[in-house]
């Protein structure tokens, strides 16, 4: 049961499908707790905004892993999954900044605001930018794997502080959990929430492993004609 | 091609008639309209991404023969 033998099975492909429609099917037609304050029901948006983050953090986890099994092995594989793994994890923070933005316009008023969690999150994706100048700006293919996987042992840590750690410890904060604010999880007293989000989380979660598989199949096949 | 026209046959003649379908859809403000509207974008979508994870199988067999 190796990596690239799991890689290639379909069957937690059709498990992200599956869990993916039944989160936009849930997401609109459940029971929720649609009467809060200004969230009215924009709180069903718990099932697509917070999962493009959850997946961004655990594309970027595995990255860093992929990063340390490069440095351990010297296997360039390991770095071309890895950064596999950053491009789509980029794609999912743009897409969490995206969302995020248009839901506080129609709740908070504004497209951006000032807030440890929201310019925690900004940073966070200019450190990743930063990542993929420093590849790109590597001519020799060793060279750029090493330089990028020991950045991303450093860029990880920073990455979680920026995003969960430092809005947390921020005195105020209009975003959920971050501050003085509480999580959702205290809004669904009955768990209607949860019945769908969990289920809706690990599909977007497995849908991004899928994407960047595939980017990593296909970076691949590319290297693989390039040395022909 | 003949597989997907019967099914377009299929689809259409459901949206003419009066069915269980049409009451669902006409209920609750037409909100299961926009439901299955994105059901049916991301299932296309997915389906996209399963032919291209399938293409991408195959150029791999092919560059390892």
């Amino acid at each position: 049961m190796t990596v690239s033998y799991i890689m290639r099975k379909y069957w937690w492909k059709i498990l992200a499908i599956l869990f993916v429609t039944y989160g936009i099917i849930g997401g609109f037609l459940m029971p929720a707790p649609d009467n809060i304050g200004i969230l009215g029901k924009t709180i069903r948006n718990l099932n697509f905004h917070v999962p493009m983050w959850f997946t961004m953090i655990i594309l970027l986890f595995i990255s860093l892993i992929y990063s340390l099994m490069y440095l351990a092995s010297g296997d360039l594989k390991k770095d071309s999954m890895s950064s596999s793994m950053v491009k789509v994890a980029m794609l999912f923070g743009l897409m969490g900044l995206a969302t995020g933005s248009f839901w506080a316009r129609f709740t908070w008023g504004t497209w951006w605001i000032e807030d440890a969690k929201l310019n925690g999150a900004a940073i966070a994706m200019l450190i990743y930018t930063a990542y993929y100048i420093l590849r790109n700006s590597i001519e020799d293919e060793i060279k750029r794997a090493k330089f990028s996987s020991v950045y991303n042992l450093f860029a990880f840590p920073i990455y979680i502080v920026l995003i969960i750690v430092y809005p947390r410890m921020a005195e105020t904060s209009l975003h959920p959990a971050s501050g003085d604010t509480v999580g959702f999880s205290t809004l669904d007293l009955d768990n209607n929430l949860r019945k769908v989000f969990y289920l809706s989380g690990l599909g977007w979660i497995l849908m991004g492993v899928w994407l960047s598989t595939l980017k990593y199949r296909l970076t691949e096949l590319k290297r693989k004609n390039e040395e022909i | 091609m003949r597989k997907y026209s019967i099914l377009l046959l299929a689809l259409s003649l459901s949206a003419v008639a009066q069915s269980p379908v049409d009451e669902v859809m006409y209920s609750s403000g037409k909100i299961y309209v926009v439901v299955a509207v994105l059901v049916i974008i991301f299932t296309l979508l997915a389906a996209y991404l399963v032919r291209l994870d399938k293409k991408i199988t195959a150029l791999e067999k092919k560059n390892e023969a």
